[in-house]
């Protein structure tokens, strides 16, 4: 896999690092609003093209995918998805209502419970993630996709520059419960450039040690 | 007498983070890393370890496991848990294991908090 090396060992590092707080921020209000315990697996974070993306979410599920989707815009723009297979999503709708309802109360609470779980994870952990990078982003309403890898990673427009994605993944699942899923952020190279930056000033920061100056830089 | 801490994440950045919250008040302490468990537990075979901060979310044993190790290998050790994933079990279960638990990102109040008391408990058991 030829993955392209925008960041450094220590920037995706910092990164997963910076995904990982997120996420766990957000896996605990998932966990009040569906009253059982949310395991997340261990972030992995990856630079790989659009097509190598599609090709790692293949290798392990299905075409009949939900995603919920949403833009981000500031200093770095990108989507980010949450993906899980499409029979999992009426599970989780039992999860979130409690499992009083009946089935075709929850189909039709379906899009609801999908847009709002997405909401929780997505924008919990895009919000830690900005804070702590000290920058603002802007996020967009969420919008529920059906479909398969392919389709959530070649959304219109097409990206400007570099057709460079981030895929990172992380597995959650509800305890007791059959629903598991992934977290995937896309960003094109200029984001990503503009990225690198960001986290060289958080890792200095953090660390109170000052990064190896980007090659060429000043 | 100098004091060893052992400080395991699997996160360089969380470890340098880490050791940037110790330097102000608790920059004599020598710092022993680990990027997981099994490194961990090698550690303390080398050396004495009188505090351990752990990351909970490690690939391999998670920090509870570990913590549950450590605890079992030296029944008084200062254990601090660290995670952003502040949901009730695992609170509760870095508390039955006699962890504190402490948010990420670590802040210097909170660490120094926490190794006021690993330094009160290790000068009592010296004394």
């Amino acid at each position: 896999m030829t993955s392209p090396e925008v960041l450094d060992e220590l920037e995706l590092d910092a990164f997963t690092e910076l995904v990982n707080i997120g996420v766990s921020r957000a896996a605990s209000s998932l966990r009040e609003m569906v009253g059982e315990q949310v395991h997340l697996s261990v972030p992995t974070v990856v630079m790989v093209s659009r097509d190598e993306a599609i090709e790692i979410l293949q290798r392990t599920e299905n075409d009949k995918l939900v995603a919920v989707h949403q833009i981000f815009e500031g200093d770095i723009t990108g989507r980010v998805l949450l993906i899980f297979p499409e029979l999992k999503s009426l599970e989780l709708v039992r999860a979130v209502t409690g499992g009083e309802l009946s089935l075709e109360d929850i189909i039709e609470l379906e899009q609801e419970a999908v847009a709002e779980t997405g909401n929780i994870i997505l924008n919990g952990c895009l919000s830690t993630i900005a804070n702590l990078l000290q920058r603002s982003l802007k996020m967009s309403l969420p919008e529920i996709l059906r479909g398969s890898a392919p389709d959530f990673f070649n959304l219109p427009p097409p990206p400007e520059a570099g057709d460079l994605a981030m895929f990172l993944y992380i597995n959650f699942a509800i305890q007791h419960r059959d629903i598991t899923g992934y977290i995937a952020m896309l960003m094109d190279l200029p984001s990503l450039e503009a990225l690198k930056l960001i986290l060289r000033e958080f890792i200095e920061r953090t660390t109170g040690e000052a990064a190896s100056k980007p090659d060429g830089a000043a | 007498m100098a004091y060893n801490i052992l400080i395991v994440d699997d996160s360089k950045l969380a470890r340098l983070a880490v050791a940037k919250a110790l330097r102000t008040q608790y920059g004599d302490w020598s710092r022993l890393e680990a990027a997981n468990a099994d490194e961990a537990i090698a550690v303390t075979g080398q050396s004495r370890i009188d505090a351990a901060l752990l990351d909970f979310n490690m690939p391999g044993r998670d920090g509870l496991v570990l913590a549950a190790e450590l605890r079992a290998l030296d029944p008084d050790l200062p254990i601090g848990l660290l995670s952003a994933n502040h949901q009730a079990e695992i609170v509760s279960r870095a508390q039955d294991v006699g962890a504190t638990f402490l948010t990420k990102p670590l802040t210097e109040a909170a660490l120094n908090a926490f190794m006021a008391v690993a330094l009160a408990r290790r000068a009592a058991a010296e004394r």
